[in-house]
């Protein structure tokens, strides 16, 4: 298309529908997302500090937080491993059926969480085609705090990839010759020189990941177990509540879990900034 | 000695590559053979009849309505939404593409929560909705809004940085050319964007049907009426109608297939980059 023969003045927009368009979104972004959002806060304003607490910290609250959080950091951490392995396997290795490869790394992206729940407790339990190499050593995955692992790994698998695959795409060869002009070993490199480079990128997946899997519901109930104490995860939970019709209970908990969840996207996002000055870029 | 220096041996290439493999195979493709296999166990016949009872068939049905209410509604706001970011220069935009983005983070239960807290029966207009007879909360329209809510960011986040890079001197052009803003929209914008928009409206589909958790809040799990294909699955399984469960899930996992086919063939044939990690 050529350009018009007199440009516009720089300030003067010529494209209309600002007011249209912004208006649809304000609007249905208010109907849809800050309003209702917005009364788990004023619920919360009503309730008065003593009995936040003393729902929203219960003991029985508190161990389903410590159970939630630390099921969703291990996931987290498995997944920054394997998942760096495969997104470097995609990018730097030639292999037959690596485009399927790239693709099925998606798939909890796109399969239902209750399919997937339903699914790995089917392979897990004690009679399942996993459970059972394990059954006989002692060893229970299903219903136990590994199986909720499991769940939030599978639901986590493609954030550290997809984090990871572009920035090491983009990495320059040129750092990794110097290195090895310089006498480092392979390892050296990868550990001095290309971890540093994915390591924000490495960071947002693991954070991705583990806000996934604090808030995962349909993927963890089944494969749970849901005992008070042992298994119930934060947004069961939360469930429990408000099949009692105990609104408050459920508000007080569901604020715990944003505050933190918030808190450590924004953590994580801070420290990249910090570590962006720091690289003078 | 390694003679490449910036290349790993052949046995770390292979280690790797079977390491990386292994760990799909095991966490992603078992999995997904479970769901047929089980589906499929008392064979074809269980399988058909399993899919074809009044409930499932009810929770087909409302799972297509769910979605085609919620999925146009959802495109319209994320290309009116897009239109305002990409064209206009205004305060606060950074914030608004930030709240756009919000629904990803919260967990599907609490997305739930807030709509029974604005319309339940104990919640803010609960007694205003009883009076006047409408149910939102354990009715259809309480799993529209749920389900709109969990999918409100996909369109908008496709599309926004696709015509934040094109810029807008097409539509510049259309428009000192006499265009009107809506032909400008169909004839040069649209064209520009649509297999961006395909992508986002697909991904957005293949969630709005597959939402469990927020869906599960609101919707009180009644049979035949509120019950969507996932919750269906659900009752299923906690009956012990195993079969049935795995069957009505293979449909949803057969979705999900076809969502990825499709969703690849529009990375390759348009090269549509993975528009972030967040989905």
């Amino acid at each position: 298309m050529t350009s018009p023969p007199v440009r516009p003045p720089r300030r003067r927009n010529v494209i209309p529908g600002f007011g249209l368009t912004f208006g649809i979104s304000a609007l249905w972004l208010s109907i849809i997302v800050l309003i209702p959002l917005a009364t788990i806060f004023l619920r919360s304003a009503h309730m008065g500090l003593e009995q936040f607490i003393a729902v929203g910290l219960s003991p029985r609250a508190l161990e389903a937080y410590r159970l939630s959080f630390g099921t969703a950091a291990a996931a987290g951490v498995v997944n920054a491993i394997f998942g760096v392995v495969v997104a470097w396997v995609l990018v730097r290795y030639d292999f037959i059926g690596k485009r399927l490869v790239g693709a099925i790394v998606d798939l909890p992206f796109a399969l239902p969480t209750a399919v997937a729940g339903i699914a790995l407790t089917a392979i897990y339990a004690p009679n399942g085609w996993i459970g059972q190499l394990f059954d006989p050593l002692g060893i229970r995955i299903a219903f136990t705090p590994i199986g909720i692992t499991i769940a939030l790994i599978f639901i986590g698998l493609p954030f550290v990839v997809r984090s990871v695959e572009p920035v090491l795409a983009d990495l320059g060869r040129d750092v990794e010759e110097a290195a090895a002009t310089l006498g480092a070993s392979r390892w050296q490199t990868f550990s001095r020189v290309i971890l540093p480079a994915i390591g924000p990128a490495l960071l947002t997946g693991f954070a991705l990941t583990f806000a996934r899997g604090v808030g995962e519901y349909g993927s963890v109930i089944f494969i749970a177990g849901n005992i008070q104490g042992s298994t119930e995860i934060a947004p069961l939970l939360i469930v429990t509540q408000l099949e009692q019709y105990n609104y408050d209970g459920a508000t007080a908990i569901a604020v715990v879990m944003l505050l933190v969840s918030f808190g450590v996207l924004l953590g994580i996002n801070l420290s990249q900034v910090a570590s962006r000055r720091r690289m003078g870029a | 000695m390694n003679r490449n220096p910036v290349s790993e041996s052949r046995f770390a290439r292979a280690a790797l590559i079977t390491i990386a493999l292994l760990f799909l195979a095991l966490f992603i493709l078992l999995p997904l053979f479970a769901v047929f296999s089980e589906a499929l166990k008392e064979g074809f016949d269980d399988f058909a009849e399993a899919v074809s009872t009044p409930d499932a068939l009810a929770a087909i049905r409302l799972t297509l309505i769910v979605a085609a209410i919620s999925v146009p509604l959802n495109m319209v706001f994320g290309v009116a939404a897009s239109w305002a970011i990409t064209k206009f220069d205004f305060r606060g935009k950074g914030f608004l593409i930030t709240l756009i983005d919000l629904p990803f983070s919260v967990s599907p239960v609490v997305s739930g929560l807030i709509f029974v807290l604005l319309f339940g029966a104990n919640g803010y207009l609960g007694p205003w909705l009883a009076e006047h007879d409408v149910r939102i909360i354990f009715a259809v329209p309480g799993i529209v809004l749920a389900t709109v809510f969990i999918t409100f960011p996909f369109v908008a986040r496709e599309l926004i940085p696709l015509m934040m890079e094109q810029g807008k001197e097409d539509e510049e052009a259309a428009i000192s050319l006499g265009a009107s803003g809506w032909q400008t929209f169909w004839h040069v914008t649209l064209p520009n964007i649509r297999w961006a928009l395909l992508y986002g409206v697909l991904l957005c589909n293949a969630r709005a049907m597959g939402e469990f958790g927020a869906v599960s809040v609101v919707s009180g799990h009644i049979r035949g009426i509120t019950n969507t294909m996932p919750l269906h699955v659900e009752i299923l399984y906690n009956e012990y109608d195993f079969v049935g469960a795995f069957a009505v899930a293979s449909l949803l996992a057969g979705l999900a297939l076809v969502t990825l086919v499709i969703k690849t063939v529009l990375e390759w044939r348009f090269n549509l980059h993975h528009a972030g990690a967040r989905h």
